[in-house]
């Protein structure tokens, strides 16, 4: 089988995923035809990695479908984590929500899968938002879930406010086709916007920047428009929040990064100042927020807020080594924030509660879930030796190297604030003594443990050592900004 | 363009506009569904006024696409979907009243025209009252998005704003590669489905479908 047709394959699995939970009394096999589709995604995504990385893009059809490097590293995240993601599902959907529509949960998980693999494919910008839309659409469902009064409130306004953002955006994608117009071109490509967007009209690239930066800036939940997204977290099954938080919003933010390429090229926009201004008051808020919240899984939420923030920083620079940094962050962040969020769910379902407050002493009730979360809170916050340090380090060396002096300030102080933060409200719920819980709760199913030691791995692994063709893709991948 | 055909879109950019504020103050929720159908006729109708001269496949695609999508699969969707009940209800407990609405929705119509013209001043499109008027209709359906509490009507607020981005569209982007027509031809139905059922689960929860009542969720709960 060639590349192309492995390619192709990646995105087609969890769609057959999906299509074959219809068949009727497909309750039973549901979690194992997820975890196997997701699992062989991954690996034919690392198939597809070595095909580019020896061939460069892959053509799959010209000036729609194509995969470089940046798609490449998005592909394996989106895999590994929706493989990770399967099997953490298979021991918590059962017994947080009853087996009954277990069906339904994965069919739409695998939807939403799909979804949010289509993206780093696709190379023509109208057809980017569509699939854009298309992730919102398919998880709408899945933050429901659980049915309750609180849940549907959170997924009604995760919907409205990102698919309010999505009509914002695609204004912004009609009024930069107008102006890519006046170019002579109809090239709507991510090439194609580059090349022309030096002479395109100001004001309509200017308008067109506006519009897709407020669009998509609700759907990555950047401050102010984040508020869907820690109830979105808070109420949404915590493999799902792992999707939420990990990859989808990364898919969008990728979506953004692709265009500060185009914008790049028309200095007036100003792109650079506005990419630092709006990551530095995300980060700022988040960190506030992180400190003041009462529930831990609005605090991995707000994490997810600061670190998108922290990307945006980063591309902010605007040189091969900030851009470097920023694909960097991308990636140690998907994989450790999924963790975060499994580990979240353990301690859900060891507990019966997500208040910081009724959780004291984790560590006498189950030492699996106390370790992960502490393991987790460290990696995210930026502690050594996990991932997120090198990479955040990645970053102060970046903005230093560029001369800037203030944003990369501002950052850190942020960062190390936000390390205390999630410090504190982690290390109340883990030590202490255990907390009297009215009814005695089962221990953490094996599939979950299975996911987390799974999860664990690049979080752990990344921090200490990066394979050289590793740091090859990320190079490529930063190449493929075009900053 | 012929002036005739132009006169005729003047015509139908003047009635969006007053759908798009008709369905901010419009009470009972049967009603404003009925006022979105006739919006995306009227949307229709100027896709195929702009498409027929100079002759565009894009455009008439799209006026297609939208009579068999807005016009006819969303309202059937809905009304299958979402209990009967909902549509005979006056909605009592709008965030504004009616006048401060009318007043904020006239006063929107202007700002229209205030960031509309500036835009065709720098880059001419085939019809400058679409982009206005489009950019008024946009900012009128945020409006109906914030004053309404109801599900229904909050969602076809979002359809009203994207009925706005696209009467911009098709006369600043005629020849857009696909994405207006495949957008509207599946992600559109896709989320009328996925509201109906979602707004059927508040229904079942709280026994109605006001969204605007579901606060539980705080930050400092």
């Amino acid at each position: 089988m060639n590349a192309h047709a492995v390619a192709w394959l990646v995105p087609a699995l969890p769609l057959f995923g999906a299509l074959a939970l219809a068949l009727p009394r497909s309750e039973r096999i549901a979690a194992y035809l997820t975890i196997a589709c997701s699992a062989l995604a991954f690996g034919l995504s690392v198939v597809v990695m070595a095909a580019v990385r020896s061939a460069g893009t892959l053509v799959l059809v010209s000036n729609w479908v194509q995969v470089d490097a940046l798609s490449v590293l998005l592909l394996l995240l989106i895999t590994f984590v929706s493989a990770t993601a399967a099997v953490f599902s298979a021991g918590y959907i059962g017994p947080e929500y009853g087996s009954q529509r277990t069906r339904l949960y994965y069919a739409n998980f695998n939807l939403f899968a799909f979804s949010m693999l289509s993206i780093p494919f696709i190379v023509e910008f109208g057809l980017v938002w569509i699939a854009v839309e298309l992730t919102t659409l398919l998880s709408v469902l899945l933050v429901s879930f659980a049915g309750t009064r609180e849940a549907l409130e959170a997924a009604w306004k995760y919907m409205v406010l990102t698919l309010l953002g999505a009509t914002v955006a695609v204004l912004g994608v009609l009024v930069l086709f107008w102006a890519l117009h006046f170019t002579g071109s109809i090239d709507f490509t991510w090439a194609g916007l580059r090349a022309g967007a030096a002479s395109m009209p100001l004001p309509l690239v200017k308008v067109a920047f506006a519009l897709i930066l407020v669009g998509y800036g609700a759907k990555i939940g950047l401050v102010p428009l984040h508020t869907w997204l820690p109830d979105a977290h808070s109420q949404a099954p915590a493999p799902v929040c792992a999707l939420l938080s990990g990859v989808e919003t990364t898919v969008v933010l990728y979506v953004l990064l692709r265009l500060r390429g185009v914008f790049l090229a028309v200095p007036a926009v100003h792109v650079q100042a506005w990419f630092a201004v709006l990551g530095l008051v995300s980060v700022g808020a988040a960190v506030l927020l992180i400190m003041q919240t009462h529930d831990f899984k609005r605090l991995f939420a707000f994490s997810t807020v600061e670190h998108m923030g922290i990307i945006l920083v980063a591309a902010s620079f605007a040189t091969p080594l900030g851009d470097v940094s920023a694909v960097w962050q991308i990636m140690t962040h998907a994989v450790t924030k999924s963790f975060c969020f499994y580990a979240a769910g353990s301690a859900l379902l060891v507990t019966g509660t997500r208040s910081i407050a009724d959780v004291t002493g984790l560590l006498g009730r189950s030492k699996v879930t106390a370790a992960a979360l502490l393991v987790g809170a460290l990696a995210i916050s930026g502690a050594p030796p996990f991932a997120v340090f090198l990479s955040e380090l990645a970053i102060f060396r970046a903005g230093i190297v560029s001369h800037h002096y203030l944003v990369t300030g501002l950052l850190a102080a942020f960062v190390v604030a936000g390390f205390f933060g999630m410090l504190f409200q982690v290390t109340k719920m883990i030590f202490g003594r255990p907390a009297k819980s009215g009814r005695a709760r089962p221990p953490l199913p094996v599939p979950c443990a299975i996911a987390l030691g799974i999860a664990a791995l690049p979080v752990i692994a990344l921090g200490v050592w990066v394979p050289l063709s590793l740091i090859e893709l990320l190079m490529r991948s930063a190449a493929a900004l075009g900053g | 363009m012929t002036a005739w055909l132009y006169h005729l879109n003047a015509l139908v950019l003047g009635l969006f506009i007053l759908t798009a504020i008709a369905m901010v103050v419009v009470r009972q929720i049967g009603a404003c569904l009925q006022i979105f159908v006739m919006q995306s006729l009227l949307l229709s109708a100027s896709a195929f006024l702009l498409g027929g001269a100079p002759w565009s496949w894009h455009l008439f695609a799209l006026g297609c696409v939208t009579i068999a999508s807005k016009a006819v699969l969303i309202p059937w969707i809905l009304r299958s979907l979402v209990p009967a009940q909902v549509y005979a209800r006056r909605e009592l407990s709008q965030s504004v009243g009616v006048p401060a609405a009318l007043l904020s929705a006239f006063a929107l119509l202007l700002v229209g025209y205030a960031v509309g013209m500036p835009l065709n001043a720098a880059a001419h499109s085939l019809s400058p009252g679409n982009v206005s008027l489009g950019i008024a209709g946009l900012l009128i359906a945020l409006l109906q998005l914030a004053v309404r509490r109801e599900a229904v009507p909050q969602i076809l607020a979002i359809l009203g704003m994207e009925n706005g981005a696209f009467l911009v569209g098709i006369a600043i982007a005629p020849n857009f590669p696909l994405i207006a027509e495949l957008a509207i031809a599946f992600d559109v139905p896709l989320l009328a489905f996925i509201v109906a059922i979602l707004a059927r689960a508040v229904y079942r929860e709280t026994g109605s479908t006001e969204a605007g009542s579901l606060a539980a969720l705080r930050e400092l709960a």
